[in-house]
């Protein structure tokens, strides 16, 4: 084999490429700008850890099937876990959000990481809801039968039934989850190739656009 | 040279390093959070109100539910006149000339006099009262159902329940007061829940039939109103007992107390375009001018940065 | 199940919660708490000052 025909093969150029744009000293760096000095910075990593704890949890509730934490008290020490887990996860995600839009986050070619965090916060919604519909209690069954009219008016209502138990919870443990894992890895790998967005220029009237 | 646009564009940073462990940063983060949860859950645990059957809502409510029953067979529930996806009662809600649910059509087929009533109780044992009932009404055409189920409304008012039984007073109704007196009895016996969930054969988990039956009663919501859980106390955002719930929902239960939404029939498809055009703009905040502005106009950046600030002065 | 039923809630939640009603305006104590400490975390964590000053001065 020539080096020639090496270096046309797709695995050869795709790992070419994403070596080049992230190198393994950008993937884990050791340094960062100076800049990055607020507490307000801690709350994306929170949200990441968050999102860890939920999938964490409701992996032990799957392991005993969806009626477990009925039945007992560990079972229902993980729900409680796995709710907690939940709250902490949006609330740090909001202030975070919060945070990004005060530093307007989006500038210098970030816009795509602030919209890749968007879809994130509206897919966790929806994998949210979904977790809801899935408790098997009073609760799901009042949260469904409410839901359904506002699904039912867009015309979505006919595929995604909300009274449909079974599906609820495959999209709530498989579909949503998928999602949401990979949106945050795009997220992040946007957030590692073009780094903390910098400041605001306070003194210079022209700047160099990044 | 390209002109900088201090909202869309970022200057060149080409100040100094400081050392990051991004790793102990994670682990830390990690450390925390699920301490945090565990504190959390340790304190306060999680909510599990006991779900609501046929069979309770019927003990509790005979009459209520005999009530819905027949409902259902003149149309006049929620269900029995919803429309898409579920019948052509109606025509679904509009968001003016957009027609979805409409569009979409009844994908999901549900007849309520068959499937809510004449269908579970075929699926009893044969050799009682009912099975005669059941005759005559499947024999009969639908001009006279219809003359039954209209005698049987107008009785509504004066039916009562003694001694296990629903009981109609007034003549007529046909097969009717037999047909809704065995339909309260396998309901308060466990048996209708059962009937209406496995209708699809031995494995299910398709719960549509008996949560819009329950639904179509008021033992469901009554519950649900003494939880603080239903729209006017924005029931969307609440959970059961003291928890806190869905606090993030503020703004999609929030446009249903206001005017246009609080009195119009599409309120639904309403929330859900305005909610949809909101979530589109805040996806688009990086090109939207004005709402792009107001993070430099505010000068909150300045207690973020701070510190860099005073160095470079 | 004995250790683990100790965990049921030590602060238990499932009595009737509490609402904040005014006019067409209703908010669970549980949910206007979340929202303040939602918000005041926020304003904590723009004021509160970040440790490695040093650091950050030593590699300017």
């Amino acid at each position: 084999m020539s080096t020639e025909q090496i270096d046309r093969q797709w695995t050869t150029r795709l790992r070419k490429r994403v070596a080049g744009k992230l190198p393994p000293e950008k993937v884990l760096p050791d340094t960062q700008p100076a800049y990055v000095a607020s507490w307000i910075y801690v709350f994306g990593v929170a949200t990441l850890a968050a999102l860890g704890v939920v999938i964490a949890t409701g992996c032990l509730l799957a392991i005993r099937g969806p009626q477990w934490w009925h039945q007992s008290y560990v079972g229902h020490f993980v729900n409680s876990m796995h709710l907690w887990s939940v709250e902490i996860f949006f609330f740090a995600m909001v202030v975070h959000l919060w945070g990004k839009y005060f530093m307007a986050a989006w500038r210098g070619g970030r816009s795509l990481t602030w919209m890749t965090g968007v879809v994130l916060f509206l897919t966790s919604i929806a994998t949210a809801f979904t977790g809801y519909a899935s408790q098997t209690n009073f609760d799901s069954q009042w949260i469904t039968t409410q839901a359904k009219d506002g699904i039912n008016a867009t015309g979505a209502g006919a595929y995604f039934n909300v009274l449909n138990l079974g599906q609820m919870l495959m999209w709530h443990i498989v579909l949503l989850p998928l999602a949401a894992v990979a949106l945050t890895a795009l997220h992040v790998v946007l957030v590692r190739l073009k780094g903390v967005v910098p400041p605001f220029e306070e003194n210079a009237t022209v700047g160099t656009p990044s | 040279m390209k002109r900088f646009r201090p909202d869309v564009d970022a200057p060149e940073y080409k100040g100094g390093h400081a050392p990051y462990d991004i790793i102990k940063e994670g682990t830390i983060a990690l450390v925390v959070i699920v301490l945090l949860t565990v504190l959390l859950a340790s304190l306060f645990g999680s909510p599990d109100e006991k779900q609501v059957t046929i069979k309770t809502w019927s003990n509790a409510m005979p009459i209520d539910f005999a009530t819905t029953a027949i409902n259902e067979m003149n149309g006049t529930t929620t269900t029995a006149g919803y429309g898409p996806p579920y019948n052509h009662a109606a025509t679904g809600q509009d968001i003016g000339f957009l027609h979805l649910a409409q569009w979409v059509g009844v994908r999901i087929p549900l007849n309520t006099t068959k499937d809510f009533v004449v269908t579970p109780l075929e699926s009893l044992p044969a050799g009682t009262s009912l099975t005669p009932a059941l005759a005559t009404w499947n024999a009969a055409s639908k001009a006279q159902r219809s003359a039954w189920v209209t005698t049987v409304t107008k009785e509504i008012p004066k039916i009562y329940y003694k001694q296990g039984l629903v009981v109609f007073p007034g003549p007529g109704g046909g097969p009717l007061p037999v047909m809704i007196d065995a339909l309260t009895a396998m309901a308060r016996s466990g048996a209708l829940d059962q009937a209406l969930v496995t209708g699809h054969g031995f494995y299910t988990t398709d719960y549509t039939k008996v949560l819009l039956f329950l639904s179509d009663g008021s033992y469901l919501s009554n519950q649900a109103a003494t939880q603080h859980l239903t729209g006017s106390q924005w029931g969307m955002m609440n959970e059961t007992g003291g928890y806190p719930g869905q606090a993030w929902l503020w703004l999609y239960t929030f446009w249903y107390q206001v005017p246009p939404f609080s009195s119009s029939s599409n309120a639904d498809a309403l929330v859900w375009g305005t909610m949809m055009v909101l979530s589109v703009a805040l996806l688009l905040v990086p090109f939207i001018p004005g709402l792009r502005t107001i993070p430099r106009k505010s000068k909150v950046y300045r207690l973020i940065w701070r510190e860099h600030y005073r160095n470079q002065t | 199940m004995g250790f683990f039923s100790h965990f049921g809630a030590l602060v238990p939640l499932d009595h009737p919660g509490h609402y904040i009603h005014w006019h067409w305006f209703y908010l669970s104590v549980g949910n206007f708490i979340v929202i303040c400490l939602m918000l005041a975390t926020f304003i904590a964590a723009l004021l509160l000052p970040f440790p490695g000053r040093r650091s950050r001065k030593e590699n300017r």
